[in-house]
Formats: structure tokens, C-alpha cells, sequence
């Protein structure tokens, strides 16, 4: 980025070592409480948010903040709680609410910390803090909105209105620790920026667009002005969009969109709904679920990437793993109540909020790259290319999915029409079975990276 | 986190205390600021496969500072109620002003407030043991429609807020607001067909929320395992624009996105929305009222002051088919020069108020509703909804059914699988063809996001006929 004006004025940097020693002082509150086992999960963080509309500021935010979770087994029954009060005084008084309230649950077989031989004891400098992002402030944030704002007005008469420029930084510490062997912390930094130009279109309708970077590290942190380019040149493309036929075609998703059902396709393999049968991957292991060019990876050890960790919401190290592999169902992702549920070991998936236990979650799930361009891949004499989709249109039982959607039609290769209001749907299973180009295009920006897909058929619903 | 073992803590809260802040937040010149203490004491109760799987509880506590001049925002928040850090919050928010006076000192003085939400008995104060009962009966409840129920999930979750706004204009309010929310649901298996259903609902209740009609736990768990059976039959939905009637109650939710959303005032204020400058303008059928209300009896989007210091009230949104008004914060019912319309709200104490609706409906009209049925050739008939999605600009909007059925020469046929209409909110408000007589206010535990805030809300309808949506489904006529 164009060099940011950073001012030397240190702000509170969150402190590992001091969020490691509350979470184990807990931890031995909870202990002599009667807990016969316990996990404390801290956290601490700082965030700074500007919001520049029409040239003018109009937000800015920045606050620290910080919370504690506690989750006690006691005779093999559960509780969670949390606090932001870490008195010593007060700390105490939850470790002994929270043993007491676990009494109300039932004995629960499958609840268990992790054996302590998987507990990570390597911790790899995953390179998720940067002193530079740290030390954004107020006045380079601003610029950053102005400049990026700036240039998306400028860059074409159509564009009239703004929904603004946003620039955000968030820093944070968390130490996590469990009575099975286990007391870690880590660090992070993450900034990004988006800016949200409007045009006016026939019949009073307005169109707007979006575009955006983020990046834990500073130097990855795009350009204002690029990005302020392409938000409006993606808002004007959107003007005098038309409905389709109602028909069955050709959709390509590039990887904006494509991330989306990246992320539904982990979800269906998450341990968590396999047990509960709320997933139609129960029983698929082994199975084709993907066309062939699909290979589907969740790596935590990815260095800088924002979904990266070295160990899990339960402690446990991670480790990357296929989810599929050649459009073979591989393996489901597991903490340790699902590994359990389903008689196999935790997979180091683990999340954790500070409101509750652990749950299933994936890292950086990175769907592999093929090798064809995106303009190879629209190479199509009639297709949808689909920039947004809309709604809540999935069934992960039964894979029925149905989704409104925005974008372009193709012909010969080329947009030619920007398309609004329609929807598209097909079974999700055959969804990804009719993946026939995976783009060589990754988009690394958040915790799902994906290419450019393209279905060969679904079904659109429009006039 | 025992309540009863100290006093409340915003009891803690003194008016000088307060007025140092205020002064401390303008000491660089803003020209208005709010104080928004906040409390949250809550626990929630979960059941799977007929074992009480987890019990937990939280409580928060902080204070949110928000300077204003101009149209400029600048907020801040901490979790400690110390006066060094509470101070330091206050200056944090103030930096969005440089330079000017600050004003002189003001009286601050509490407000009366209405009580929409009277409790019987409070939740919180009820013993474990008799909330893990509730979710017992809606399990076996649940098991008993059908031998097929393979799976059933309880929670239930109580909690209430405890806010306390003070602000330079001088209103000092404080509210107790309560919520209970309870939900099952079921999974069925038949010839290796897997479905799902859910049903649930949520109030500002105590225990009393669990003998209202429709709210007993033995009445979602019937409910949650009858959806489910019934999807097992659900044929593939059709594809492309057909009339469409949206059933009473939680149909509201297409009336959320499609039209609520694009009245809040700072999308207006900002020319942002489609319903920018049409204030007197006809913006729907004549059939249609809307309008928007935090006063009704223990609704889940009620509130007896917003999070800006005004009191809750209820607000003509569009009176037959008239735009009449928006729906204001401060900022914007300052640049409209109109009164607040109480609909200021925020998530907590970690963000900034925005114009948020609290219950919004569309009023009962003439119609029969057996009529309305009766008057379809071909089309679908909406009853339940997994949510929804607008984008303000244009009005453009998504909503996902979970249950629905075809409509096929005036009757109810076939349930239909999960589907998505697609469509305009001015437009199909424009399409209102018949308004049923039935009003429902929707029981369910609907929850509002607008940038990356969520609040609880209410939804109401009555049965209504659009004449044409786009349905997003397979099967082309």
C-alpha cells in the first residue's frame, strides 16, 4: 500500500503471557472447585473501525475488550459459562457456579477432553501478527477510506451515490488451556477495507457493488485506489440488468461466489452433522461426492493465512486434512465429542467461542486450483455467470439447493447483459458432480480460497 | 454471577458519575452524547437425543460511548465500570471532535416508561430442574407423531437485558427487558430418506410464555416432527413466475426484507434505499397498511425505550399504500427535522445505534382467506420461511421457504421441497391482489442483522395474494 502514515503512538498491543497466566489461574480455580476436568478459553483484543461516506468521516470506532470462557466436566456432565470480570474474587465465585450448574446435566458418555499425546507441543510461528497492522491508527485509516472512496467517485460519471469506504484493523491475543495438558497462546492481526459504490438506474432503481482486500499482514493490504477502481467498475457493469428465461444452462461461479458453496461443501463433511444426521455426507466416506477435478484441503498450517492455527479449540495440534480428494469423500472433520460420537480421533478441528464448547470448524480450506483461465473457462455460447447469490436456499439433508442470484449472461465468450433477480437450484450432490473447469484463479483473501467453478448445468428460475 | 448476592449492578450508576462522562466525552467539542450501560445476565439449556447435553450461563456487563457532531459518529465501549476506564471510553469517543467548547453543565433527569412487557414469572428465577422438564415434554411430544423421528434437539434460552441510557439532552431511562426462546427440532428417516423440520418461538415472557397457545413445548415438538413427515412427500417445486400466496404470520418476514428494510431513515437519508424522496408517494396497493410497533404486549421486538433514550412506539409506516413515514434514529430524525420514532437500537454495548425496526406488520384486510386460495389457478402457497435477504438499493430480495405447498385449481395439493421466491419489494407491494381478515402476529424467534448487528424482532401478516413472484424451483410448466 502507499505508505501509510504510521504514528509512532503505541497502543494497548495485546499480551499473550498475561492472558496465558489468567486463563491458568482460572483453570486451577475451576480445579479446586471439584471440576474433574476443565477448559479455559480467554481472550483479548482491540479494534479500530472508520467509515468514510461522500468524503466525509462518518464513524469512528475503537475500543478494546475481553471475555473468558470456562467449560467444566464434572462426573462426566457439562457446563459452560463465560465473563468479562477477571477479579480474582469473581473468578472463583464462576468456577464454583459453573461445577454447581454442571449438576443439572446429565452423564454424558462421549463428553471427554482430548487424550494428552494429542495435545499440539510444537507451536510454528504461523506469521499471523504484524507490528504494522498493529499500529494502524485513526488518521491512516481514514485516508485509506478517503483515498479509496475518492477514486471509485471519480472513476466514472454513472456512479452518483456511496454507501462509503470502510477500513477496519482488529488485533487480538487468546491463551487457551485444559486441565488434559495443554496451556498455549497466540497473537493476531487482521486489517481489511471495502468501499460500496451506488449508481442510479431506469425506473429510480439503484445498483450498488462492492470491492474489497484483507490481509493480516500490512504489506498485502491492497492499494486504496485499486480497490476503489474496481468496486465502481463492478457497480456500473451492473446497470440495465435484465431477468432470463427460465431455463437450464451453463453457470460458472467465480471465486467470489464459489467460496460459498466451498464452504457449504466442509459443512456437509463437518463431524458435528454427521452424527446428528443432518448432513447427506453420512455414509458417503469413500464415496464420490465431487466431479474428479475436485480436491478439497483444510489446512491450519498455512503461514499467514487468516484461518491458520497451530492448535485447535481444544488444544489439539493440527494438521491439514483432505476432505476430498479427487471427488472422493475422504474423511470428516472432527473435535473431540464428534470423534467420539463416531468412534475415531479428533482431526484437530476444534473452534471455541468464549460462550460456549467446542464445536467443528475448518481453517483455511483451500479448494485446489486447476488450469484453466477464467476467460478459458467462459469460453460458453450461453452461460450465467453468477457474481452474487442471495438467501438461505440449503437443505444440508437432503442437498436441495435453490438460491437467488445476480451476474452476467455470456455469449460467445463475452458478458453481454447484466442479470438481476433470478434464482438457480439443482441438488447440491449433482451440483458438484457437474463441476466440468476448475479455474487456476485462487482467491487467498479470507479462510476459504477457492477458483473460479463452472457447473455445466442447474436451473435458472426467471420469466 | 448471582444476582441476588449484591446489588444490581447499574444500581452502581449515580448521576454525577454520569455527568463527568458526558462532560468528559464533549471535552473536545462534539455536540451530543449518549451513554448506553448495559447488563445481560442469561442461560441456555440444551437436549439431544433425550439427554441434557449442556447447561450454561454468561453475563456481561459494559458501557458503550457515543460522541456525536454533525452526522459523525465516535463510539467506544469497555467491559470495566471503573470511572478511569469508563473516562477513558468517553475521550476515546470524543476524539471525532477536535476542537470547540464544551457545553455547560445540564440536569439529568429519568424518564417514565410504559411496561409492554410485563413478567409473571421470571425465568432466570425458576429452577433448573423445571426448564429441563420443558425441554423433556417437547422431546417426548416430539417422538410420539411419528416412529420415524429419529433425532430431536430442545434448547431453550432465557436471559434478560439491562439497559441504562443517559444522554446530554438530560434523559436518564432504564428498562428490564426479558426474553425467553425456546426451539426443537426433528429429524425423520424413511427408505433412506433423511428430512428435517423445526418449530420454535420466543417472547418477552417469563414460565407464562410456555401456556400460551401454540407456545407449549408439546405443541413445537408436534409441530418441528410434523414438518419434518410431511417434507417426506415434498415434490420438487415448479420454476418461474406464478401467483403466490403467503400464508398468515410468518409470512411478515417478506414484509421485513422487502419493505421494512428500505424504510429504516439512514438508507433514505442517505438516498441509499428505493424508497429515497416518496414520503406521501403511493408505494403499494391500495389494500396494503404497514406499519411498525414496539408497543405490543410482550412481543419479542417490543421495546419500552430504544437504545437511544426513546420510548418504544408505533409508527404508520404506509397507510394504504401511502408512504406516510420512516423509521428514525437520532441522526436521521435530525436531518429529516422530525421527532424519534423509538427506533434507535443496537446489538450492545459494542455498537453504535441505527434505525432498526422492532415488530413490523401488514394490517388485516376484507378477504376470506379460504377465498384467497380458492382464487389461484396454478400457483404456490407460502407457510413457513428460513429467512430471507433484500438489498436495499433496489429492492431486490430472496426468501427461503421450508414449508410450502402447490396450489392447484383453488386447492392445497403437494408439499413442495425447499424453495426460494425471488423478487422486487416495491414491486410485488404493487401486486398485493387480495388482503385476508386473518391477522397473525408471528410467535417465532425471528432475529434482524444490519451491519453485522442483530437484534430481536417481531413479524406479522395476514394471509395475503401477490399476483406474481418468481419461484425459484425445478420443475418448468
Amino acid at each position: 500500500m502507499s505508505q501509510p502514515n504510521v504514528k509512532r503512538k503505541t497502543p494497548l498491543m495485546p499480551d499473550t503471557a498475561a492472558c496465558q497466566r489468567v486463563a491458568e489461574e482460572m483453570m486451577s480455580y475451576a480445579i479446586a472447585a471439584g471440576a474433574d476436568g476443565a477448559e479455559v478459553l480467554l481472550r483479548e483484543g482491540a479494534e479500530l473501525e472508520v467509515k468514510v461516506r461522500l468524503g466525509e468521516t462518518e464513524l469512528v470506532k475503537e475500543a478494546g475488550s475481553r471475555g473468558l470462557g470456562l467449560r467444566v466436566i464434572k462426573n462426566s456432565r457439562v457446563a459452560n459459562t463465560h465473563s468479562s470480570d477477571f477479579d480474582p474474587a469473581a473468578m472463583k465465585i464462576l468456577a464454583a457456579e459453573t461445577v454447581k450448574l454442571a449438576e443439572l446435566a446429565e452423564p454424558d458418555e462421549f463428553a471427554a477432553l482430548p487424550e494428552r499425546s494429542e495435545m499440539a507441543r510444537n507451536f510454528p510461528d504461523l506469521g499471523l501478527w504484524d507490528d504494522k497492522v498493529a499500529l494502524f491508527d485513526v488518521q491512516m485509516a481514514l485516508d485509506w477510506a478517503q483515498a479509496a472512496e475518492s477514486a471509485a467517485r471519480g472513476f466514472d460519471k454513472r456512479i452518483t451515490n456511496s454507501d462509503g469506504a470502510t477500513f477496519g484493523r482488529v488485533m487480538g491475543a487468546s491463551a487457551f488451556v485444559s486441565s488434559a495438558g495443554f496451556s498455549g497462546s497466540s497473537r493476531g492481526t487482521y486489517a481489511s477495507g471495502v468501499v460500496r459504490p451506488i449508481c442510479d438506474d431506469a425506473e429510480g432503481k439503484k445498483r450498488n457493488g462492492y470491492w474489497w482486500t484483507g490481509n493480516r499482514l500490512a504489506h498485502l493490504i491492497e492499494n486504496a485506489e485499486s480497490i476503489g477502481i474496481e468496486a465502481a467498475r463492478r457497480t456500473v457493469a451492473k446497470l440495465g440488468p435484465r431477468k432470463l428465461a427460465t431455463q437450464d444452462c451453463p453457470v460458472i461461479f467465480p471465486p467470489e461466489t464459489a467460496k460459498q458453496l466451498v464452504g457449504k461443501l466442509a459443512g456437509l463433511a463437518s463431524g458435528g452433522a454427521i452424527w446428528r444426521k443432518s448432513s447427506y455426507f453420512a455414509e458417503r466416506e469413500g464415496t464420490q461426492v465431487a466431479a474428479p477435478s475436485i480436491t478439497l484441503i483444510d489446512d491450519p498450517l498455512i503461514p499467514g493465512a487468516s484461518g491458520s492455527r497451530a492448535f485447535d479449540g481444544e488444544g489439539v495440534a493440527t494438521r491439514p486434512n483432505a476432505i476430498v480428494e479427487a471427488g472422493i469423500l475422504k474423511t470428516f472433520l472432527c473435535d473431540t465429542y464428534s470423534a467420539r460420537k463416531l468412534g475415531r480421533t479428533s482431526t484437530g478441528s476444534a473452534g471455541r467461542g468464549i460462550g460456549g464448547g467446542a464445536y467443528v470448524t475448518t481453517s483455511n480450506l483451500i479448494l485446489r486450483p486447476g488450469t484453466m483461465s477464467p476467460e478459458q473457462i467462459a469460453e460458453l455460447d450461453g452461460a450465467f455467470f453468477v457474481t452474487e447469490l442471495m438467501g438461505f436456499g440449503f437443505n444440508a439433508v437432503t442437498g436441495d439447493f435453490s438460491q437467488g442470484a445476480g451476474g452476467f449472461w455470456i455469449e460467445k465468450g463475452e458478458k453481454v447483459f447484466p442479470v438481476s433477480e433470478v434464482t438457480i437450484s439443482v441438488n447440491f450432490d449433482d451440483l458438484w458432480k457437474r463441476i466440468d473447469a476448475v479455474g487456476c484463479d485462487l482467491d487467498t483473501r479470507t479462510s476459504v480460497h477457492s477458483p473460479t467453478l463452472r457447473v455445466s448445468s442447474m436451473t435458472i428460475a426467471g420469466t | 454471577m448471582d444476582e441476588s448476592a449484591g446489588r444490581h449492578p447499574l444500581d452502581a450508576i449515580d448521576e454525577r458519575q454520569c455527568e463527568r462522562l458526558i462532560a468528559a466525552a464533549l471535552e473536545s467539542g462534539g455536540d451530543y452524547t449518549d451513554l448506553f450501560f448495559e447488563y445481560r445476565n442469561g442461560g441456555d439449556y440444551s437436549l439431544e437425543d433425550g439427554k441434557v447435553k449442556s447447561v450454561g450461563r454468561g453475563v456481561v456487563l459494559g458501557l458503550g460511548v457515543r460522541v456525536l457532531r454533525g452526522d459523525a459518529t465516535g463510539y467506544a465501549y469497555t467491559e470495566s465500570l471503573h470511572e478511569e476506564a469508563m473516562l477513558q471510553a468517553a475521550r476515546t469517543a470524543g476524539q471525532i471532535a477536535r476542537s470547540g467548547a464544551s457545553p455547560g453543565p445540564m440536569a439529568l433527569s429519568g424518564i417514565e416508561l410504559p411496561d409492554f412487557y410485563p413478567v409473571k414469572e421470571s425465568v432466570l428465577e425458576h429452577s433448573g430442574a423445571e426448564k429441563i422438564e420443558l425441554l423433556r415434554r417437547a422431546d417426548r411430544a416430539a417422538r410420539a407423531v411419528d416412529a420415524r423421528v429419529v433425532r430431536v434437539e430442545v434448547y431453550l434460552a432465557e436471559g434478560v437485558r439491562d439497559v441504562l441510557v443517559v444522554n446530554s439532552s438530560g434523559v436518564m431511562a432504564r428498562d428490564h427487558q426479558p426474553m425467553v426462546r425456546f426451539m426443537v427440532s426433528a429429524v425423520v428417516e424413511s427408505d433412506g430418506k433423511r428430512q428435517s423440520g423445526r418449530s420454535g418461538g420466543a417472547a418477552r415472557r417469563g414460565m407464562e410464555q410456555f401456556v400460551v397457545p401454540g407456545q407449549s413445548p408439546e405443541e413445537h415438538g408436534r409441530e418441528a416432527a410434523r414438518l419434518a413427515v410431511a417434507m417426506l412427500d415434498a415434490r420438487d417445486a415448479p420454476a418461474g413466475p406464478m401467483p403466490v400466496v403467503l400464508g398468515p404470520g410468518e409470512s411478515g418476514i417478506l414484509l421485513h426484507e422487502a419493505v421494512g428494510h428500505g424504510l429504516e431513515a439512514d438508507f433514505n437519508r442517505k438516498k441509499t434505499s428505493n424508497y429515497t424522496d416518496q414520503i406521501g408517494q403511493q408505494v403499494a396497493s391500495e389494500l396494503c397498511t404497514v406499519v411498525d410497533d414496539g408497543t405490543l404486549p410482550n412481543a419479542r421486538g417490543s421495546i419500552n425505550v430504544d437504545d437511544e433514550g426513546n420510548p418504544g412506539r408505533r409508527n404508520v409506516l404506509i397507510e394504504n399504500g401511502r408512504l406516510s413515514a420512516y423509521m428514525q434514529d437520532r441522526i436521521s430524525s435530525r436531518h429529516f427535522k422530525t421527532s424519534a420514532s423509538g427506533n434507535g437500537r443496537r446489538e450492545s454495548f459494542h455498537h453504535e445505534p441505527l434505525p432498526r425496526m422492532t415488530n413490523t406488520l401488514m394490517m388485516a384486510g376484507n378477504d376470506d382467506p379460504e377465498d384467497i386460495i380458492r382464487s389461484v389457478k396454478r400457483g404456490v402457497y407460502a407457510k413457513n420461511f428460513s429467512g430471507g435477504q433484500v438489498n436495499i438499493s433496489n429492492g431486490d430480495f430472496v426468501f427461503s421457504l421450508t414449508e410450502s405447498y402447490l396450489i392447484e385449481d383453488g386447492k392445497l395439493t403437494a408439499p413442495l421441497k425447499g424453495v426460494n421466491l425471488i423478487g422486487n419489494g416495491p414491486e410485488v407491494l404493487r401486486k398485493v391482489a387480495m388482503v385476508g381478515s386473518d391477522f397473525q402476529l408471528s410467535g417465532g424467534t425471528w432475529t434482524c442483522g444490519k451491519d453485522g448487528q442483530s437484534v430481536p424482532v417481531g413479524i406479522g401478516t395476514p394471509t395475503v395474494k401477490i399476483s406474481e413472484i418468481t419461484v425459484g424451483g425445478t420443475q418448468k410448466s
